[in-house]
């Protein structure tokens, strides 16, 4: 008896959309295991992990918050990776984008207009992208790996942050604690209800529907769709690779410059030394979960904001290392890359005589 | 029909012990589709035995399964009298089965040697080994050098290479899938002295080949499969080539209907002196390109792969656009240094050698892929008013290009990847006829396709220059280019010979072309004493 994968003609429409509910569940499967070797009752810790998050109005509020930055990087990173471009770099992007962003409220803190926040979000923009043209000037030019390259470029962003907070950007009133200034009403964006809600999530939903048309409906998602599968022909159409490569860094990257600033005009209200838990690595993970689809990337970062929150509440209620969130979010990556290769390949048990047995 | 009148039973079932390698009622199901239905083969030690068969009749699906990378869903292989089971490719090497495929697998950056040895299990003495490769390919005339690395070598070398690697096992059975689609007509001639020697020995070939008037001349029995099922076994030698291809078609070839075009008029495609750079290690360098194609033409490219004829694509369509402007002029517009959706605006259209990955995108459907060379060019771009992608028009293209060229699909809008190499090459060769070109490029148009779709891509070029279209056709197939090219040249090295009327080119001619003797006037002797010095060596 053997295991064979036998290739499929066409893509399964099933299997592509069954793989990701199937990773969820072997990830639930994998988490109790886990849960049961570090002496957790399984059945009570999955239940902090994925349920609690959904029981109170205060949790799906903060669902929705969490999910706002993924859903944002999520999607910009969807687009690059549909383009066969790696950017792994996102958090960096994100922190580029948050430095940005907030030289108006540090550099010129008393400038009060409605353009003001629109200044800060339009900086953030392009503070992503300048940390992301790196990458892309480097592979166009030198063939340098986008890979390793941007994953460089989060920590040259991550202490370049550190160095501003504690240094020329530290708020002078602020008793030598490692903080910018907290930014003023009209520097942070304007909530949605009284909670931590803001717009920022409107913001997130228009652009991942905007990206899913682009996708869908013109030339230019044709395009990245065609030098994803087939660079080759994507020549062959007229389309150029290196144009390619420097596009979907600019999208990727302004997208998580945005997500950047967004959280520290909002959630964290300042810069610090740590304003993300990892959403650009995060959003690696709700790409693939969500099928590397616009639409399907909200979706998919709705469930990985379920892994912080449920992360928390386990910290909480059952003493477990604010580390367990990034292992299931590694497990599932895992599982839905595993179960990704059902969509081209059917497995099949044999039952056959091996050579030695015919013999 | 006649088919069924010339299949003969198995006669042999109470003889079968004295076949080497016997098939009995093997069927392979891929889900619904049955590649083989109750297939039947039996191959004697000595023979040279044919696999004939249209594409996607089940030829390579049951070689598969001989050679051990497939299994038989029911049915018995037989090796000298005995049931065995061939479970994967190293079994089938230890039984004695060797195999040399269309594609090679061979590490370009590794010495012939180097490649040969990467093949053999366990340990080996590499001097020893090149010593055999030596003697092994200048026995059977295969001449090989153990130090040369891959990249240097021709086609015909590299096959040899993969030749050579079998014949070290000491193979009782060859499997050869079309081996002379890639060798000039001499290096054909070479191949066949070595395989009669091989048969001579005692050793079985397996020969899969389109070629009808070469397994005529060099086969001893042949085994003709359609829709998976044995509908002949013939002895190919009392059979003609039109009779083989009846009964592999199952209904008559249709005859190419000669074009009465008039040649003239303006000139659609002009290469003044064109060069281009070599792009890698493995590229060839395209020097000094200079022709002339006037409407109504038809002018064939021929020359050995690897001569520089996908750089000559790229160079014509534009994926490689050169400096100077003035060096390639399409329809009296110098379009040198543009790219090739401005081409394609100007009236030009491209057919690549490569349907799956460069011709046509594998995972999209056929709709999507008709937007690849439209989405600039032409009115029925498939793009809307506010410059959204129109797929439902696409979806119309797509259909009426399958229509048009008998593109058989098992539903309306089928990923690329799923259609068969004969029907995806109709749909691409079709997507550009259907924009109705005045120049058309095309390389290799009937590679791998069987001989009902080649009829029909031929008709379709040779109808198109009769409207007054040109068109340019790389290919290696001779028989294809003597059939329907008014005018020949050949490609050698990245330089291109003048253009000959075909009616005065033969194949000798065009063989000592191949290797690089131009004819020029004075040439003629050179290229005679060429020809002389190689009738001594053979």
């Amino acid at each position: 008896m053997r295991f064979e994968l036998e290739k499929r003609s066409e893509r399964s429409l099933v299997m592509a959309w069954a793989s990701p509910v199937i990773a969820v569940v072997a990830t639930m499967i994998t988490g109790g295991l886990i849960f049961a070797i570090l002496g957790k009752p399984p059945l009570t810790a999955l239940w902090v992990f994925f349920v609690e998050p959904f029981s109170s109005l205060w949790s799906l509020q903060e669902l929705v918050v969490k999910a706002t930055p993924l859903i944002l990087i999520g999607v910009g990173l969807s687009v690059a990776y549909r383009a066969n471009v790696w950017n792994i770099g996102a958090e960096g992007q994100l922190t580029a984008g948050a430095l940005a962003g907030s030289m108006v409220p540090i550099l010129f803190n008393s400038w009060q207009s409605p353009l003001t926040l629109v200044a800060m979000l339009v900086l953030g923009i392009l503070g992503g992208m300048i940390w992301a043209l790196v990458p892309a000037l480097l592979k166009v030019k030198t063939g340098a790996n986008e890979i390793l390259v941007s994953l460089m470029m989060v920590y040259v962003a991550q202490l370049l942050l550190d160095w501003l907070v504690r240094g020329p950007w530290r708020d002078p009133h602020g008793y030598n604690f490692p903080k910018s200034v907290s930014f003023e009403d009209w520097q942070t964006m304007p909530t949605i209800g009284d909670g931590r809600l803001n717009i920022g999530i409107v913001i997130a939903v228009v652009v991942a529907i905007a990206l899913a048309v682009l996708m869908r409906r013109t030339i230019k998602g044709y395009e990245v769709r065609v030098m994803g599968e087939a660079p080759r022909a994507g020549r062959f159409a007229g389309f150029s690779a290196d144009r390619m490569v420097i596009f979907v860094f600019l999208l990727s990257g302004g997208l998580a410059g945005l997500a950047g600033v967004i959280e520290v005009a909002s959630t964290v209200g300042q810069l610090q030394p740590n304003i993300s838990p990892g959403y650009g690595f995060t959003a690696i993970i709700v790409a693939f979960l969500g099928r590397l689809d616009p639409i399907g990337v909200v979706v998919a970062a709705l469930m990985l904001a379920v892994s912080y929150l449920g992360g928390e509440a386990a910290q909480i209620a059952l003493g477990l290392s604010d580390k367990a969130a990034r292992v299931f979010q590694g497990v599932l990556l895992f599982w839905v890359l595993a179960c990704d290769t059902l969509i081209l390949y059917r497995p099949r048990l044999v039952f056959g005589t091996t050579p030695e047995a015919a013999r | 029909m006649t088919a069924s009148e010339t299949t003969v039973p198995n006669e042999e079932g109470g003889a079968g012990d004295e076949f080497l390698v016997e098939a009995r009622g093997i069927v392979k199901r891929f889900g619904a589709f049955t590649a083989n239905d109750h297939v039947d083969l039996g191959i004697r030690p000595g023979e040279i035995h044919a696999l004939l068969g249209e594409n996607g009749a089940g030829k390579s699906t049951l070689v598969k399964m001989i050679y051990g990378s497939l299994q038989p869903t029911e049915g018995r292989f037989f090796w000298k009298g005995e049931a065995v089971s061939i479970s994967d490719p190293n079994t089938a090497r230890r039984l004695g089965i060797g195999m040399v495929f269309q594609h090679f697998s061979l590490f370009e950056a590794l010495t012939v040697a180097e490649n040969i040895a990467l093949a053999l299990p366990g340990a080996f003495d590499m001097k020893a080994l090149s010593t055999r490769i030596t003697d092994l390919s200048r026995d059977y005339g295969l001449p090989l050098e153990p130090r040369a690395v891959v990249a240097d070598l021709s086609v015909g070398e590299r096959q040899r290479i993969e030749i050579v690697r079998c014949l070290i096992q000491e193979p009782k059975l060859l499997i050869m899938d079309e081996p002379t689609a890639v060798l000039t007509p001499q290096e054909a001639d070479q191949l066949f002295l070595t395989l009669e020697r091989l048969a001579s020995e005692g050793c079985a070939v397996l020969y899969i080949s389109h070629r009808l008037e070469e397994v005529k001349r060099l086969c001893h029995a042949a085994t003709i499969l359609r829709h998976g099922k044995v509908v002949a076994r013939v002895d190919p030698r009392a059979e003609t080539a039109a009779s083989l291809a009846r009964l592999m078609v199952g209904a008559d070839v249709h005859a190419i209907r000669p074009k009465h075009a008039r040649i003239g008029g303006p000139p659609r495609l002009f290469l003044d002196k064109l060069d281009l750079p070599a792009s890698g290690p493995f590229s060839v360098a395209l020097e000094g390109i200079s022709l002339e194609l006037r409407a109504g033409e038809i002018l064939g490219i021929a020359g050995v792969a690897g001569n520089g004829q996908s750089e000559f694509f790229d160079a014509i369509s534009g994926e490689r656009p050169v400096e100077r402007n003035s060096a390639v002029v399409i329809d009296g517009t110098a379009c040198g240094s543009l790219g090739v959706t401005e081409r394609r605006r100007l009236g030009a259209a491209f057919v690549p050698e490569e349907r799956l990955g460069h011709g046509a995108v594998p995972a999209f459907p056929l709709s999507e892929n008709v937007v690849l060379t439209r989405h600039a060019a032409y009115e029925d771009s498939g793009r809307n008013l506010i410059g959204f992608l129109d797929f439902a028009r696409a979806r119309s293209t797509a259909a009426r290009v399958s229509e048009a060229y008998d593109v058989r699909k098992g539903k309306p809008d089928p990923e690329a990847r799923s259609l068969s190499g004969g029907n995806l090459q109709k749909f691409v060769v079709g997507r550009e006829l259907d924009r109705k070109p005045l120049l058309l490029l095309v390389n290799q148009p009937t590679w791998g396709v069987d001989a009902g779709a080649a009829a029909l891509i031929r008709q379709a070029l040779i109808d198109l220059a009769a409207d007054g279209s040109a068109v340019l056709m790389i290919s290696q197939d001779l028989d294809e280019i003597f059939e329907i090219a008014d005018r020949i040249a050949v490609l050698s090295r990245g330089h291109l010979s003048p253009a000959y009327d075909a009616h005065v080119m033969t194949l000798e001619k065009i063989g000592l072309l191949m290797g690089g003797a131009h004819g020029g006037s004075d040439r003629v002797d050179e290229a005679r004493q060429l020809r002389e010095a190689d009738g001594h060596a053979l």
